[in-house]
């Protein structure tokens, strides 16, 4: 590999953007294909698959036996809530290779005694969500069931490409929360119907770890089933 | 401490520029059970430091070897490790599987 692949290729990955490698098998020839540059590739279609599927591997296209080294963003798990089922979804989380962070105001609830091994801010999500930066790599999580600490949260992931929201919540929690984010902050139905509420996967989740097992669940089919762009 | 992929690739660049021959061997195909994924990246200098893996640890130990090879003549390489081959026998890659792993230079 050329040394100015390889420092182009970092840069990418330093900044949270997804790019590929594209390696000729009998030539050895090698270039960089950065994500917004993908479409205006001679193998947009192989090369997007790829893309969406992150997953490297060897494609017989035009060009030639080409391997393909795709590299996208480790995901990230952005929490509002360190609450019971935080405890659980947190290190569930980082044990699928999520970078976890838990957000919550409320000191008591954000303590390290509760959470050894994480990164949890005690802080209120307008100050503390905007530096984390809420990517489409990123996955949202609303649990305090707090309209003050959840909303915030909420209207930040919804303005953003994140690639899941979800929000904890009764549907009438949930049908008081779509008024409020419709009236106070502006959001269309459309925008709003990206929450995923009820959150998780419909397995007859009730303890915090089930609980956590449906999210994680629903994140994952979400990440890895993810439509065309 | 594990080393992520970037980690892995940001060592190839620091150390490429402090000047040392280095070398990026990537696992390009696998087949049966194999430790890691196509794509994982294992990173060797012209010393015999190495970081990432491409196996279990079965296999680096001849990976490194070869890379050395590939940092002085500049060509790559591809190796390929398995059960069929009586020098992943020997080197024992004993989860049973295949792979295929492309050593190329940084220049």
């Amino acid at each position: 590999m050329r040394l100015d692949i390889l420092k182009a290729l970092n840069e990418e990955r330093a900044a949270r953007r997804a790019a590929i490698v594209v390696t000729n098998q009998d030539s050895g020839a090698q270039r960089l294909v950065t994500a917004k540059d993908v479409a205006a590739d001679p193998l947009k279609s192989v090369l997007e698959k790829h893309l969406r599927t992150a997953k490297s591997g060897i494609e017989e296209t035009p060009e030639g036996k080409v391997f393909l080294t795709v590299h996208v963003p480790s995901p990230k798990l952005v929490i509002t809530g360190a609450v019971h089922i935080s405890q659980a979804l947190a290190p569930m989380g980082q044990l699928l290779g999520y970078d976890v962070t838990i957000v919550d105001p409320r000191t008591a609830f954000a303590s390290v005694e509760r959470f050894p091994d994480v990164k949890v801010i005690a802080e209120w999500p307008d100050v503390a969500l905007p530096p984390i930066g809420i990517d489409r790599y990123t996955a949202f999580v609303a649990l305090t069931h707090d309209p003050k600490i959840d909303d915030p949260g909420l209207t930040l992931a919804l303005k953003s490409d994140c690639f899941y929201i979800g929000a904890l919540g009764s549907r009438k929690t949930h049908a008081r929360r779509v008024v409020r984010l419709k009236e106070e902050r502006g959001f269309s139905d459309n925008e709003i119907g990206r929450i995923h509420s009820p959150i998780g996967l419909d397995i007859g989740a009730i303890s915090p770890a089930e609980i956590a097992v449906a999210i994680m669940g629903e994140i994952t089919a979400r990440l890895r089933q993810a439509e065309p762009a | 401490m594990l080393a992520r992929d970037e980690d892995i690739l940001k060592a190839a660049e620091d150390w490429r520029k402090a000047g040392r021959g280095v070398a990026l061997a990537t696992v390009v195909e696998t087949w049966g059970s194999a430790p890691r994924p196509v794509g994982s990246n294992l990173v060797i200098d012209d010393h015999g430091n190495f970081l990432g893996s491409v196996s279990g640890g079965c296999v680096e130990g001849a990976v490194v070897t070869e890379a050395i090879d590939v940092i002085e003549s500049g060509r790559p390489k591809t190796l390929e490790f398995g059960v069929a081959d009586e020098a992943a026998w020997k080197v024992g890659l004993s989860c049973g599987g295949t792979i295929r792993v492309f050593v190329e230079k940084v220049e």
